[in-house]
């Protein structure tokens, strides 16, 4: 990795923070740099203070660090919380609007607001100064912030994009003018440019639930899994998915089961606090057999807890919620391309066993933006299980939807079709379907439900191994902590300690056999989760009888970065 | 033809002369009028002695949780619209559990025939008071008897402008025979409001109680589309109370109001992967 700046843009809500760095994100992808930025942010509308943070690197990055080099400040706030971070970089601000008590060297005075109405005439356009401005220190040239302006202003028409880039180049001709040097950072774009993609956790869950043919989604919105929704209901038309908003989450998982019942592959999207209202419906979907995705996108509780922060403190809940006893499987995607590929594989594993099927992401990977390869339609396979009329038509026996087999899943078929009716309850039922409250009917039905989860367990994979297989410490992570912990790795190998990564996607049911084969020959364990209690590792304790050597724990609201990760590991004196 | 025999002959576990077995027997004459085949037919149900009704006979079922009859029935409405979608459900059901989803129901409008079984107490749970019980009800909860403002669930649909709503009576099999049919032919969301004596546990309201007071309205009392006279109806509950259609509004349909499923039932559709390839480009 020779390139690897960290460039911080802060300010309050409503200072179009989001399209600054959002603009700026896709115009250093465009330069062929690999790009990872993420977002802190209040709930609030207006106001408070938020930052968003952009990696780029000539490596591939999935994670944020904590030293910035370029910190854009558009907030006084921006100078007091962040000012100690810039060691040896550079704060962007204008001191017109903003005040900056002592005159340390790093600040450099760009008068956006002035450029801007000299230039275009309006105070709008001083944005786009900024952007110019970031980019000259940088020491790039303008032509790709041309090429990303002209595009995102591209519905406003030509006289705004106009504007935009004069006030950009105003920005940039600043800087040439005025830093020493001409520029900061000896930048240089990289000469490979690949064809990576720029998505962060939401969209391409979005994108893989559209992949998968997704008929019908309803949803409640609740920050931070909102983005599902929005995008699959921006392509609702193209793709012919129905989306509903519903009054609750009560009706919103009612709903999809409903639709599923009668044939439509169905998700909802939801947060721990909505999913809490949807527990009593996970058990109706366990015991009708009916499939659903439900994508769970996890921020610190409890009740309304930090809306707006991150936190993987929902594992047990999902593993436990609602009574009785039933299967349900859990995936936990670790970078938006794991959301693609998992989100549909979802679809096809609550088709193929007949149950609820949570894919588990978090604000962090919801909101983070990553380059990735381009992902792989043609991977994706749409498998439904579905009885044809044919089949149908072919038995010599009354359909029995709730029918007794050895791997617990019962041939489907869906109401409509001629010849037979499809009946499902929310009682203890027969294979019918019908009431049934013989005490051997109930046991017959809870082994056939129970069945299915040993059978699903077979096919779970193995958590990925990165790194060294023979490192004297291991480092066990779930979901979203798959980039800080990956870097980890390459960081302390590369400072020549011997470490690896155990990274599970397959979270429930846990393939217990292959999680003991990949941790046998570790040394020392470290699980490493955005939650107070250890709640991945506990489920390692009782579904594998494993036991880790110690925890690195997150949980105030905040992701974990790499630097963290190795201060625990030091305070703990692992390393 | 599809005759009553189609739709099979169950046990059940009503009491002996429950207002329920008039309802089921109304069901089933209205579809076999409008010849559905049992297998076009979907009942989605909740929880309580009326959400057993689609036990009964034979047809499509989703006999899901309590209050929750509804959502299921609009999801399932919408995956496939061909079916004929029935909501059965009971005054507890509908209008206290899943009140919300009755508002919100009636709002989204989905072509469902809504029936509801108000026999104004709760007989699952032994004789509780429901939302629809009148004022001085006594029973082993409410010992100093009902303070609560009884639901007037005609007046609260013609309020929410729902599209069709109507009040039948249990004891009255062709006139509610009648009544379910027109609620399925409708097109939207139909709310039959049906008084159903409970003989074990609401000692009030009896097939006697009622067969007193009800009176079929005449059709021509006013036009059905009239929603100040309809609610004025509405309020009509004492010594006589209105059977019959009390309000009609065509409006499109929820489903009327999805494109998509102009061109067939949705859960039909083929994925269309080769549009994806597109739409990941545009990360690039």
């Amino acid at each position: 990795m020779n390139i690897d700046l960290n460039l911080k843009i802060g300010g309050a809500a409503g200072q179009g923070l989001q399209t600054t760095g959002m603009t700026l994100s896709k115009t250093l992808k465009k330069s062929g740099f690999h790009v990872f930025a993420t977002q802190y942010y209040l709930s609030r509308v207006r106001g408070g203070h938020n930052t968003f943070q952009i990696r780029i690197s000539d490596s591939p990055v999935y994670a944020m660090t904590e030293s910035v080099d370029l910190l854009l400040a558009l907030d006084a706030a921006s100078i007091e919380q962040h000012m100690a971070e810039v060691t040896d970089g550079v704060v962007v601000v204008d001191k017109d609007v903003i005040e900056v008590k002592e005159d340390q060297n790093s600040v450099f005075h760009v008068p956006m607001l002035k450029i801007a109405r000299d230039v275009c005439g309006d105070k709008i356009y001083s944005n786009s100064v900024s952007l110019g401005a970031v980019i000259g220190l940088l020491c790039l040239e303008m032509s790709d912030l041309e090429t990303i302006l002209k595009l995102s202003f591209r519905k406003k028409g030509e006289e705004i994009i106009q504007k935009n880039i004069a006030a950009a180049r105003a920005g940039y001709d600043h800087v040439k003018e005025n830093y020493p040097g001409g520029c900061k950072f000896a930048v240089s774009e990289p000469d490979q440019k690949d064809d990576l993609m720029l998505i962060n956790g939401n969209e391409a869950v979005g994108l893989g639930a559209l992949a998968a043919g997704v008929q019908f989604l309803a949803a409640y919105p609740m920050t931070p899994s909102t983005g599902v929704m929005t995008y699959v209901a921006a392509n609702a038309d193209r793709f012919n998915v129905v989306v509903e908003q519903a009054e609750d989450e009560i009706a919103a998982l009612n709903m999809v089961l409903g639709a599923s019942f009668a044939g439509a592959r169905s998700m909802t999207t939801t947060s721990g606090g909505g999913f809490a209202l949807m527990t009593e419906a996970l058990g109706l979907a366990s015991i009708t057999e009916t499939p659903a995705v439900i994508f769970l996108c996890q921020r610190p509780g409890p009740a309304t807890g930090l809306p707006t922060m991150t936190e993987q403190g929902d594992l047990q809940f999902v593993l436990n919620a609602a009574q009785g006893e039933f299967p349900r499987c859990i995936l936990a995607p670790g970078t938006p391309e794991e959301c693609f590929y998992l989100t549909a594989e979802a679809f096809n594993i609550a088709d193929r066993y007949h149950i609820p099927v949570f894919v588990m992401s978090d604000q962090y990977l919801a909101d983070s933006l990553f380059t990735l390869p381009r992902f792989d339609a043609s991977r994706v396979e749409v498998e439904r299980h579905l009885l044809t009329d044919q089949e149908l038509r072919t038995k010599n026996e009354e359909y029995r939807r709730y029918k007794i087999t050895p791997v617990g899943i019962s041939p489907r078929a869906l109401p409509g079709q001629v010849g037979t009716v499809v009946v499902a309850d929310s009682d203890e039922h027969d294979e019918f379907g019908h009431i049934n409250e013989d005490p051997d009917n109930r046991i017959k039905m809870n082994d056939k439900r129970m069945k299915k989860l040993e059978v699903l367990r077979e096919e779970m994979p193995a958590p990925k191994i990165y790194g060294r297989p023979d490192a004297s410490i291991t480092l066990i992570g779930w979901g979203s902590t798959f980039g800080p912990l990956a870097e980890v790795v390459d960081i302390l190998n590369e400072k020549g300690r011997s470490v690896n990564l155990v990274h599970f996607t397959h979270i429930h049911p846990l393939p217990a056999e292959e999680a003991r084969n990949s941790l046998s020959k570790a040394k020392k364990t470290i699980c490493v989760e955005n939650n107070s209690t250890g709640q991945f590792a506990r489920m390692l304790k009782v579904d594998a009888g494993i036991d880790v050597t110690g925890h690195v724990l997150r949980y105030d609201g905040k992701p974990f970065s790499p630097e963290f990760i190795i201060n625990a590991l030091k305070e703990k004196e692992v390393i | 033809m599809v005759s009553i025999e189609d739709y099979g002959k169950y046990e059940t576990a009503w009491c002996p002369g429950c207002g329920n077995f008039g309802i089921l027997k109304a069901i089933k004459q209205a579809l076999v009028n409008l010849g559905k085949e049992p297998h076009e037919v979907l009942i989605a149900s909740g929880i309580g002695q009326s959400s057993k009704l689609p036990h009964y006979l034979k047809c499509n079922a989703f006999n899901g949780l309590h209050g929750r009859s509804l959502p299921p029935a609009t999801g399932a409405k919408v995956a496939n619209h061909e079916l004929t979608v029935l909501a059965v459900t009971g005054d507890g059901d509908c209008y206290g559990e899943g009140g919300n989803h009755f508002l919100h129901t009636v709002r989204r409008n989905p072509d469902i025939t809504m029936i509801v079984h108000d026999n104004q107490i709760y007989g699952l749970t032994k004789g509780q008071a429901s939302p629809t019980s009148e004022i001085g009800m006594k029973t082993k909860v409410q010992t100093h008897g009902v303070f609560n403002m009884p639901l007037n669930p005609l007046s609260l649909a013609i309020s929410l402008d729902c599209s069709f709503v109507s009040r039948g009576y249990a004891g009255n099999i062709p006139h509610l025979t009648s009544l379910i049919e027109k609620a399925i032919q409708h097109k939207g969301l139909s709310l039959v409001d049906v008084l159903q004596p409970c003989v074990s546990f609401n000692k009030l309201n009896t097939f006697n109680w009622y067969s007193e007071r009800v009176y079929e309205m005449e059709d021509t009392g006013y036009e059905l589309n009239d929603r100040v006279k309809a609610f004025e109806r509405s309020l009509e509950w004492g010594d006589r109370i209105p059977l019959g259609v009390f309000y009609v509004n065509d409006k499109p349909s929820f489903e009327e109001h999805q494109e998509v499923l102009q061109s067939g039932p949705l859960y039909r559709n083929k994925p269309e992967k080769e549009k994806i390839d597109p739409l990941i480009d545009s990360f690039i």
